[in-house]
């Protein structure tokens, strides 16, 4: 049954979400300048025609460097939520439809993991793996599983006694088949919905951590580091924090967006 | 009081496992601690002395046990980098972070409430519709960037403060609290952006309810109807959001505090991260989790007095 498409933070979600990841899937095959070359001669320089973002203390183009770290941001976040989403949901489909012992023990691990704040907890999985773009990516997805486990749980919790359910247990469909090609399905809306708050948070977290020093580290670009690096030069040149950190900003409004406006569209009234 | 216990258990378990968690990750690092204390010169006899020293030759269960008892009474090790007690290294720095964590919870407070109860009240109008916007930029704006935008704004710009210019609780109180302003600022923001849009949201659909038309036929003002009814149980559902904010805040405020130069304890934090000075990391990463989860328990206790008919 196809649906008019009516809400708006969808259609803004989405519009923004596409074009900021347009922008950064063209970083990848092509900047305008190399992110990495200097020239000692622009320093600084404010934004132009030429830099459109301007340039840095080294004279990078920051446009360029804009888009490679945004390209290391993006792979880090899709890699986090898909590595926290497949045994997120591993585990609160299993959990959420048999409960028992095993539910409530789980349960409390994941309380007891879920009290760390998630940057903090990728920052333990950082001191004990050591910092780069992989390990990152590691440490952030195990710190969100606990979060996607808990939201299928609850999914898969409440449709456990649903008739289609039921219906599907009693002709003797596995269930294996039954969690994830009955069920799945129908919590798509909050799943997706989850992820994409889960995208924010590791953007958001990956940010922070590369800000900080311990995340993506050189010769890797980062958003992160721009921002922390810019902070020594806000007076010469306030436009290397601004259009690093207005990116960020424009992703994750588009991307939360989104995620809302996928639970307005297509979560069925809940 | 029923319900009380059961939480208070609850917490206890929850604590037992974070301990538990947090005990075995640091000790699955490869490496000898005895031998990062004494460094790569050092005799194998000496390392020897110390690991039974230090007590590394015992059962697993038994240093636990033991690692345990020493942090409820406060002694949380030896940092490897600085030798000195862990405790005396943050001791100090503690107040720093809870005073920048306590005025980032009031201000999202002070901006939250008063806000959503504006944008109800005159729910539709044209300041809602842009303040609805603006309030859904401001949720997606990371902290550290809010208080890098600051510097540039108050520091640089209007010279209200000197970036980097922290003043110590010891030298001056006011002073301090001042400079706390902004980076406290700069973490509320966003969460009073989301605190502002549930807050607005549950009060929306209070107001739909019959006990508020009951209240309006009666011949209340819709002021007292939005502030004496409809507050009262629209603000429910946003306070465990509130107890989970703090976590988040205290996370946050670790970031903040490097770029307003606070010496507080997510320097620390950063700090032992990169020398890998475990202790230190061990015993941050351990107070904030009990804070964490003593706040989230303490929430659901207020959120049970608020609203009897929960009992998970």
């Amino acid at each position: 049954m196809k649906r008019k498409i009516t809400s708006c933070n969808f259609i803004l979600g989405a519009v923004i979400t596409v074009f900021m990841l347009a922008l950064i899937l063209l970083g990848f095959v092509w900047t305008p300048y190399d992110p990495e070359a200097m020239q000692g001669s622009l320093k600084l320089q404010p934004p132009s025609l030429l830099h459109i973002f301007g340039t840095d203390q080294f004279g990078r183009d920051i446009l360029s460097r804009v888009l490679s770290g945004a390209g290391s941001t993006l792979l880090i976040a899709l890699g986090t939520i898909l590595m926290g989403g497949i045994a997120g949901i591993l585990v609160g489909a299993f959990t959420g439809y048999f409960g028992g012992w095993l539910d409530e023990g789980l349960m409390r691990v994941n309380d007891a993991v879920a009290a760390f704040p998630s940057v903090l907890l990728a920052l333990v999985i950082i001191t004990l793996l050591g910092p780069g773009t992989y390990k990152v990516m590691l440490a952030l997805g195990i710190a969100f599983i606990p979060s996607f486990a808990r939201i299928v749980r609850g999914e898969f919790l409440r449709l456990r006694e649903a008739d289609y359910v039921t219906s599907t247990r009693l002709i003797g469909v596995s269930t294996p088949r039954i969690l994830f090609v009955h069920m799945l399905p129908n919590i798509l809306p909050a799943l997706l919905s989850a992820l994409a708050i889960g995208f924010n948070n590791a953007v958001l977290a990956e940010a922070s951590m590369s800000y900080l020093g311990i995340g993506v580290q050189p010769p890797d670009a980062s958003l992160g580091r721009m921002l922390s690096e810019s902070q020594t030069y806000l007076a010469g040149g306030p436009w290397c924090a601004i259009f690093p950190g207005a990116f960020l900003v424009l992703l994750i409004l588009g991307v939360g967006l989104l995620g809302e406006g996928i639970l307005d569209q297509f979560g069925g009234g809940r | 009081m029923k319900y009380i216990i059961k939480k208070i258990i609850g917490l206890i378990i929850t604590l037992l496992i974070v301990s538990i968690l947090a005990f075995f990750a640091f000790e699955v690092i490869p490496g000898d601690p005895a031998r990062t204390i004494l460094g790569t010169e050092a005799t194998e006899s000496k390392v020897q002395a110390l690991r039974e020293e230090m007590g590394l030759n015992r059962p697993l269960t038994e240093r636990y046990v033991q690692w345990g008892k020493d942090f409820l009474t406060g002694d949380m090790g030896i940092s490897y980098f600085y030798q000195i007690p862990v405790r005396e290294m943050i001791g100090d720095k503690l107040p720093i972070t809870v005073a920048m964590t306590v005025l980032a919870f009031c201000f999202t407070l002070l901006l939250s409430v008063p806000v959503s109860i504006l944008s109800v009240r005159y729910e539709n109008h044209f300041f809602d519709r842009m303040f609805l916007i603006l309030n859904q930029v401001t949720m997606s704006i990371p902290p550290f960037f809010i208080g890098i935008i600051f510097t540039v704004i108050f520091g640089l710009v209007f010279r209200w403060f000197t970036p980097g210019g922290y003043v110590s609780y010891t030298e001056s109180m006011s002073g301090f609290l001042s400079y706390l302003i902004l980076p406290s600022l700069a973490i509320a923001l966003p969460r009073a952006a989301m605190t502002t849009k549930m807050l607005r949201n549950s009060l929306i659909a209070e107001m739909h309810q019959d006990y508020v038309r009951t209240a309006y036929s009666r011949g209340n003002s819709p002021w007292r109807v939005l502030l004496c009814h409809a507050f009262r149980n629209g603000i429910v559902p946003v306070v465990t959001f509130l107890g989970m904010a703090v976590a988040d805040m205290i996370a946050n405020s670790i970031v903040v505090e490097h770029v307003f130069g606070i010496p507080g304890i997510g320097r620390t934090l950063i700090g032992s991260i990169s020398k890998r000075d475990y202790p230190v990391v061990e015993a941050i990463i351990v107070l904030i989790a009990v804070v964490t989860l003593v706040m989230n328990t303490l929430v659901d206790l207020l959120y049970h007095r608020l609203d009897k008919r929960i009992e998970v």
